[in-house]
């Protein structure tokens, strides 16, 4: 039988505030346990919570970004449950009234571009951390992160393959970086993600029964996890059994998914609003005064740069996925002057293979957009080779200096005077009379041969359409 | 000294009749004798009380002093208060220190009160006669085999006893004014949101409101000048002026329109609790007041109706008390759900265990639309019979308790015909609308409360109305005889 697979992503995205999203305490990562949550954070007794507006802020900015539609009302309510990292015995959550409703977002596939449906997007806190390792039977509490700002963003079962759903996941990370409401970072748990994975036979209309993946925190995970469990949910359905709808846990060192203990997720939350906080009243002017604010996002930009630079579409959107990448290309244009063709063939060939190899991100490139344009002008004005120009490239990356003076210290200036290489050309042709022999008795492949021996002889500083002109000529 | 009122010492500290000093460590003194018999201070904080007074002598001599510069008070034990016991009256909290101060405090601080301890109070304001205390039951100054009402039946037992010129007190469905009946003395209950809620251990956060126990509504105006106004750390506290409290206290009655609910002065009602109303409207009247017979048609689902709401919030409030972080945690848990479950068995008392699980089934799945949002429509059509109400009078007059002090354990084992009790409260905090019980008769030497209920942020009203009656008589003048 043909199967057809069914996704829905549920991402959680850290939201960049400073402060805690009912709470002054600080958000930032990696400070010494319990030394970053204050008495409203560790749910003393007595303590309120008071909302953050920024948190606000950044989750309308998402709402408009994937043209969904900003509630004007929205309500917090408490998710009631026990559990030693959950401070208040309760998390403060959005439930049936969320900020953010109904919006989509464009992926692209193989070519092909497909809408994802996001169901909704809600504003809630984070629970602290549990820590079973290296306490002695014991477990640690650390509640740094307990009260940070999430924004949870619930798509449309709508995706059919792993692949489109690490397409969609990619997208949603470069929109929250784009808009600067999320730091991005997957290791640090800053955008992460759960899976609603089911199967069913193709054609049919029902969804299957889906199991819920947790713990991915990778695009990698994400992958490796969905494939397994489909694989998984099919092997089950074909040898008789039924997939059990329920939360499994992925676990990346056996790359498998394992049920979690049905007890931690016999839950009634027991929603209900929270009596602490006021509905959030959102109108017009500030909806419009936070659309004033937006970025230029990756689709407007991606468009432009097909238009502008007559790149690709695969070149645009691989040059637009993050902001930062995008801002490079374009300082790169600006400081060569023209063929941007050229300038994105380079970020995305030597500079992307460099970065890659010392695991770089773009802003810590050690050639910075204006140094690349300084060697591609170079190119541009036919000093030195494409060729020669690899060279040069990994002068500049060893930081020695730019590119003209590391052409002119390594003598790699272009020999474009005809007389000097016509002198060499000769000089081969002498020197070689077997193969000018057989060249002439009709061995083709040979031509190859004595532009390689004239590049060797002039250390491939020799314009190269002029050696082929020369050599033409003379053989 | 302990006979005079708040507004009175004042006047003394700022003369040199006496200093700050003096006052505390009378008051001490008062409270080591009697508190033994009443129980009704669970902490006495004489160390910081005296440093506190010692500081507000400083003041007062500097000439920098407040209204409330060196009057000793006593907080309920709900508002923490920084390294002192705040234990809530609950096992829960016996063991815990808080490390803020409630914002009430904060602001009492600062106005230079004295801090003399710590009332005893229901278990986590659960209650109406202070018998689901840990500490054990407070009994009636005016006679010590009756309750003095609840939650707040400490703070109420302590002012009406003269332990303390005034308290703080909270009020849920009745906590501050059905105590101050219970016991003669004054309660206000403000409008929700005119009063902080940070730093007062939740019960039922959509109705939980602090507010000034005292003998008289001056007193209860001076208090609630420093107590009011809006706080960034409440959410749901009104960002609105306070008005100085004690400015129309005198302001003529006449033209003033009274309601008088017919469902507040039907059945239920005993004769001698009709009568002793009778006398009190009379002398609202004979001071130019009018009197209107008005309706609340659905005052008999305030009781239904907060019995689901105040329950559904608390399970969810109470859950932070988990033995995890702070507060008692049961011996040698063996695995993470026993420690829960042993921490909170353990830990909590009877009543606050029967709301808990009322809240959490009133909230589950496949319920929540019968019991909490019928409640929650239930609370609009209370909050609509008020409203309506307000287009015809000023004020609503009537009972603030069935019934006058009842005897310790008569009620214990019955939780319906103890919720009963709030009958005529409740309302008041479902509409979130500012009501004062203050003394207005006696039955068998008995106090009896006058229950004012007036609009939102009408406190002055209420204030002028209850400090014009207190002018012209004398029942929040009386003192159990045993404490005179």
């Amino acid at each position: 039988m043909e199967w057809e697979t069914v996704i829905g992503l549920e991402i959680h995205a850290q939201l960049a505030t400073k402060s805690k999203i009912f709470s002054a305490a600080a958000t930032e990562y990696g400070a010494a346990p319990n030394t970053q949550a204050c008495a409203i954070d560790l749910g003393l007794p007595g303590v309120l919570p008071v909302l953050n507006a920024e948190a606000v802020n950044m989750a309308t900015k998402f709402g408009l970004a994937v043209g969904a539609n900003v509630a004007k009302r929205s309500v917090f309510a408490r998710k009631n449950y026990f559990y030693p990292d959950l401070p208040k015995g309760y998390q403060i959550s959005q439930f049936e009234l969320p900020i953010v409703e109904r919006g989509e977002t464009e992926v692209e596939l193989d070519g092909d571009t497909k809408v994802i449906g996001i169901t909704r997007a809600h504003l809630e806190e984070d629970a602290g951390k549990s820590l079973h390792e290296d306490f002695s039977g014991m477990s640690g509490i650390d509640l740094n992160r307990a009260g940070t700002p999430l924004l949870e963003i619930v798509s449309e079962p709508d995706m059919r393959s792993a692949k489109e759903a690490i397409a969609y996941m990619k997208k949603i990370h470069s929109i929250v970086r784009y808009l600067e409401i999320c730091d991005g970072n997957m290791q640090e748990g800053s955008f992460r993600c759960d899976a609603n994975v089911s199967v069913r036979p193709k054609g049919q209309k029902e969804f299957g029964t889906r199991a819920e993946l947790k713990n991915l925190n990778s695009f990698r995970f994400v992958e490796r996890a969905i494939n397994f469990e489909v694989d998984r949910q099919i092997d089950l359905i074909e040898s008789g059994g039924t997939v059990l709808q329920e939360t499994r846990l992925y676990d990346a060192d056996k790359g498998e998914t394992r049920p979690m203990r049905s007890k931690e997720e016999a839950n009634d939350y027991r929603y209900f609003p929270d009596p602490d906080l006021l509905p959030v009243i959102l109108d017009d002017t500030f909806i419009e005064s936070i659309r004033a604010t937006l970025p230029e996002l990756p689709d407007e930009k991606k468009h432009r740069f097909i238009k502008d630079y007559e790149l690709s579409t695969y070149d645009a959107g691989v040059l637009t996925s993050s902001r930062e990448l995008a801002h490079y290309y374009e300082a790169l244009v600006k400081g060569v002057g023209s063929n941007p063709k050229l300038c994105a063939n380079w970020m995305m060939g030597d500079l992307a293979a460099s970065l890659n190899k010392n695991n770089l991100d773009i802003n810590d490139s050690p050639v910075t957009a204006d140094i690349l344009a300084g060697m591609l002008k170079r190119i541009e004005d036919k000093t030195i080779s494409g060729k020669i120009a690899k060279q040069v490239f990994e002068a500049l990356w060893a930081g020695e200096g730019d590119a003209d003076a590391i052409i002119e210290a390594k003598g790699l200036k272009q020999v474009t005077d005809s007389g000097a290489i016509e002198a060499v050309v000769d000089d081969i042709i002498s020197n070689n009379p077997k193969q000018v022999e057989d060249y002439r008795g009709g061995k083709d492949k040979l031509f190859g041969f004595f532009v390689g021996q004239v590049m060797k002889a002039t250390k491939g500083k020799a314009n190269p359409a002029q050696v082929n002109e020369l050599l033409k000529k003379k053989l | 000294m302990h006979n005079k009122t708040l507004a009175e010492l004042s006047q003394a500290l700022r003369n040199g009749e006496c200093s700050s000093l003096e006052l505390t460590q009378h008051f001490l003194t008062r409270i080591q004798q009697h508190n033994p018999t009443l129980n009704c201070c669970v902490s006495i904080t004489e160390e910081q009380a005296l440093e506190q007074a010692k500081a507000a002598d400083q003041r007062i001599q500097a000439g920098t002093a407040e209204a409330l510069t060196g009057i000793p008070l006593i907080h309920k034990d709900i508002f923490c208060t920084q390294g002192i016991k705040t234990s809530c009256g609950s096992k829960m909290l016996d063991n815990f220190i808080a490390p803020y101060n409630a914002t009430v405090v904060e602001k009492l601080n600062a106005a230079g009160m004295v801090t003399l301890g710590k009332a005893n109070m229901d278990e986590f304001a659960m209650g109406s006669s202070n018998e689901t205390s840990y500490y054990g039951p407070v009994k009636n100054p005016w006679d010590t085999d009756r309750v003095p009402g609840g939650s707040s039946g400490g703070s109420a037992a302590a002012v009406a006893a003269r332990l303390a010129p005034v308290a703080t007190g909270t009020d849920t469905g009745g906590s501050i004014r059905q105590p101050a009946a219970l016991c003669g003395i004054t309660g206000l209950k403000p409008t929700y949101g005119r009063v902080s809620r940070y730093g007062m251990i939740a019960f039922a956060s959509s109705l939980d409101q602090g507010g000034p126990m005292t003998r008289t509504a001056e007193d209860a105006a001076l208090l609630l000048n420093s107590m009011a106004g809006f706080d960034p750390r409440d959410s749901t506290c009104m960002d609105q002026a306070v008005p100085d409290y004690t400015a129309s206290l005198n302001k003529d009655l006449s033209g003033l329109k009274i309601g008088l609910p017919k469902e507040y002065f039907s059945h239920g009602l005993s004769a001698e609790m009709g009568a002793a109303l009778e006398t009190a409207i009379d002398e609202l009247k004979k001071q130019g007041a009018e009197v209107k017979d008005i309706s609340l048609p659905n005052t008999h689902l305030a009781v239904p109706a907060y019995y689901v709401v105040a329950p559904a919030e608390c399970s969810s409030n109470l859950s932070r008390f988990d033995g995890v972080r702070f507060g008692y945690r049961c011996e040698a848990p063996t695995d993470l759900e026993d420690l829960y479950k042993r921490s909170r068995g353990e830990g909590f008392g009877a009543e606050v265990k029967r709301r808990i699980m009322i809240g959490a089934y009133a909230l589950s799945a496949g319920y929540y639309d019968a019991y909490y949002l019928k409640a929650q429509q239930l609370r609009h059509l209370i909050s609509d019979d008020f409203k309506q109400a307000f287009t015809e009078v000023d004020v609503i007059l009537g009972p603030t308790s069935p019934t006058p002090a009842f005897n310790i354990g008569e009620k214990a084992d019955d939780p319906v015909t103890m919720y009963l009790s709030d009958i005529y409260t409740i309302a008041v905090n479902l509409a979130g609308l500012p009501g004062m019980s203050i003394p207005a008769g006696q039955i068998n030497g008995l106090p009896v409360g006058l229950q004012l209920i007036g609009n939102y942020f009408d406190e002055s009203r209420l204030l002028n109305i209850a400090h014009r009656y207190q002018q012209a008589t004398t029942w929040h003048q009386q003192t159990p005889p045993a404490f005179a």
